[in-house]
């Protein structure tokens, strides 16, 4: 029952953590100075009546929230308003009808748009981090069993170093020199205006646009991954039944196989589960760079236009992705690590 | 409990630094940023703030012994920029950390001592307040408010509390219940006196090391933020000269010099910051680095050392 009750528990407050942020991401966009109204709809030429027609349009014309007199002493928000008919209770209705408003920008649904740029994120981003996890871990396997000869100090400075290059920088570099040196595409998903004869001529197209920030994205979260899989693997090797087992007579690659990789793999697991939560900030900068049409770049896209809607609703997928990802890193464990469930 | 080795004084700091070739690399990275900051008027052969008469042969143009790494969009001297760049760099990391040490520290600091449902409350406000991805945060703060140099600190400040915060509540809770401390408890000594004569003292190393990392963090977001566009306009930062060549036509110009100066400048400061932050952590916290597939002899000697010292230690 007790492990019952550990999962009860972390699924409760991951439901709070995506309140507070569904409240955070509300008021965010409206107690601070950046007044979205003013902010979408500050063209001088505009009249007053069109200015008007736009608020009613996204909204803005509705209280921001009800006072609740009686609860709240300090009579924040506008007092004798229907709280049906504020702008927070709207928002919260419609998320749950899984509407996030209309962009300014565009004018469409703000869903929609992301829905459009869901898949592209999941397309560059998966394989990279396939790779990253493969490359990250099988070097920190093998720094930590050569501890401190040659190949472990090369391979941690290496991660060091990648740890502490800019993301964006790395891309510029990689595309600076991948297309004036190897022909390759300078930025988005596919050749602007080109027709293919076949499918496959197509995908090799979205390939090729895709290599530099694949590289790019793999050399930055492979450093990470290096790092922690040392210090994971060094640690069992450290224990009394890696001693056990070398005294036995077994071989290097039978313990390395059998006992540090499994025991190893317990914390990697939390933490590549933690950063797939991460994936969509760390491809802000990527996708900007690379100009591939994504989530990041929407992110960077509604920051320059001050697209508040759309912004909000990535802030609230960013945010809530992470969450989720921090709960199934979080269950994981405790499947994989029973003496997780008494705590 | 594993055993530690506290290292109180500068020279003992030293001492144990100095076995590190890494992080004594890092300090000294980290101490020619310091220098080229504070001497940035000496050592810049241009003023980036004073206005130059350019013509379109000054913009971009390639390294020369007039600039030594070229110009930039603006006909700028990038040596300069580069070299007061780091001024910017250093003031946000150093304030933005700050504020995070203050907020996070105050946080652990209550938390542990204070215990029970207060120690609760905290940490698991600590936890929601980790979930949210910092990075579009801080930019959406700092798009919805100015983007000036102050409210970039402010931002990166109030959002990068939690690990430190987690940090020193972890180790006030193991300070807590050493023996000098119940002594001073059991003599008579009262919460404030206990947490600024024993608790804070034993735990302000640690937060130290913890700033370093801070710092390196916070450097790496501002370039981050720079590079976006949601630099402040007024102060050329590394990532806003990065920002600027890539926007204003440095790629398809070929000015590499204005691309590669800026990233190598992020790249120096973070990874020294980083180097000395591990070793410092390494001194205070230390790791295993011997195991049992490694040469037998140096994991035995390993083991007596350590030993020895702790002996050492318990005599003392």
């Amino acid at each position: 029952m007790r492990g019952y009750r550990y999962l009860l528990n972390k699924i409760a407050w991951a439901c709070l953590t995506v309140l507070f942020v569904i409240v955070l991401n509300f008021f965010l966009f409206r107690i601070l100075p950046g007044d979205p109204a003013r902010a979408g709809i500050r063209d001088p030429r505009m009249t007053v009546q069109a200015q008007e027609a736009i608020r009613v349009r996204f909204g803005l014309d509705k209280p921001v929230i009800n006072c609740f007199e009686s609860l709240n002493p300090l009579r924040l928000g506008k007092c004798g308003v229907n709280p049906l008919d504020t702008q927070f209770f709207i928002y919260i209705r419609n998320l749950f009808r899984g509407e996030l408003g209309f962009s300014y920008h565009t004018n469409r649904p703000v869903v929609d748009m992301i829905g459009e740029r869901l898949w592209n994120t999941i397309l560059l981003t998966g394989p990279a981090q396939i790779l990253s996890i493969v490359l990250g871990m099988g070097l920190g396997l093998l720094a930590a069993w050569k501890a401190h000869t040659a190949i472990d100090y090369a391979s941690l400075i290496g991660s060091l170093v990648a740890w502490s290059v800019p993301t964006f920088w790395l891309g510029i570099l990689l595309l600076f020199w991948g297309s004036s040196k190897l022909g390759l595409p300078i930025g988005g998903k596919m050749t602007a205006g080109a027709t293919y004869a076949s499918t496959a001529e197509q995908w090799l197209d979205v390939l090729r646009h895709m290599l530099l920030p694949t590289i790019t994205f793999t050399i930055v979260y492979m450093g990470e991954y290096m790092l922690y899989m040392r210090s994971a693997v060094l640690e069992v090797l450290a224990e009394d039944y890696t001693l056990t087992a070398k005294a036995k007579g077994l071989k290097t690659s039978r313990i390395l196989r059998v006992h540090a990789l499994p025991n190893a793999l317990l914390p990697m697991v939390t933490i590549i589960a933690l950063n797939l939560g991460f994936i969509v900030s760390g491809a802000i900068f990527i996708e900007t760079v690379f100009s591939w049409p994504g989530l990041g770049l929407a992110v960077y896209e509604a920051l320059n236009r001050r697209d508040y809607p759309m912004l909000q609703g990535l802030f609230l997928l960013l945010a809530l992705s992470v969450v989720l990802a921090n709960l199934v890193a979080e269950l994981l464990y405790s499947v994989l690590d029973p003496r997780i469930k008494t705590g | 409990m594993s055993e530690q080795t506290q290292t109180t004084s500068l020279r003992g700091l030293w001492a144990s630094l100095k076995r590190n070739p890494m992080a004594v690399a890092g300090l000294f990275m980290v101490l020619f940023t310091v220098l080229l900051a504070l001497f940035a008027p000496l050592l810049a052969p241009y003023n980036p703030k004073e206005s130059v008469r350019v013509t379109v042969d000054d913009i971009y143009a390639a390294p020369s012994s007039a600039h030594w790494l070229g110009t930039d969009d603006a006909g700028k001297d990038v040596f300069s920029n580069l070299i007061y760049g780091t001024r910017v760099s250093l003031t946000v990391g150093f304030f933005a950390a700050f504020i995070s040490l203050a907020i996070g520290g105050t946080i652990g600091l209550v938390a542990g001592f204070v215990g029970g449902r207060v120690e609760n409350l905290l940490m698991r406000f600590t936890d929601v307040i980790l979930v949210i991805p910092d990075l579009p945060l801080i930019m959406v703060l700092v798009a919805l408010t100015k983007p000036s140099l102050v409210n970039i600190i402010i931002v990166i400040g109030i959002l990068g509390w939690t690990g430190t915060a987690r940090l020193v509540r972890s180790q006030t809770l193991s300070v807590k219940e050493r023996k000098f401390v119940l002594r001073a408890r059991s003599i008579g000594a009262g919460n404030f006196y206990l947490i600024r004569r024993h608790i804070f003292p034993s735990v302000f190393p640690l937060m130290m090391v913890n700033t370093v990392l801070v710092i390196s963090l916070a450097i790496l977001e501002e370039s981050s933020l720079a590079f976006i566009g949601l630099g402040d306009p007024t102060t050329l930062s590394w990532g806003q000269m990065l920002n600027f060549a890539f926007t204003r036509g440095g790629m398809s110009s070929g000015a590499w010099w204005a691309l590669i100066s800026p990233g190598f400048a992020i790249v120096w400061v973070v990874l020294g910051l980083t180097l000395l932050g591990q070793g410092l952590e390494q001194v205070f916290n230390p790791r295993l680095e011997w195991h049992h597939l490694s040469k037998a002899k140096r994991m035995v000697r390993r083991i007596i050392t350590r030993s020895v010292e702790s002996d050492k230690e318990e005599a003392s």
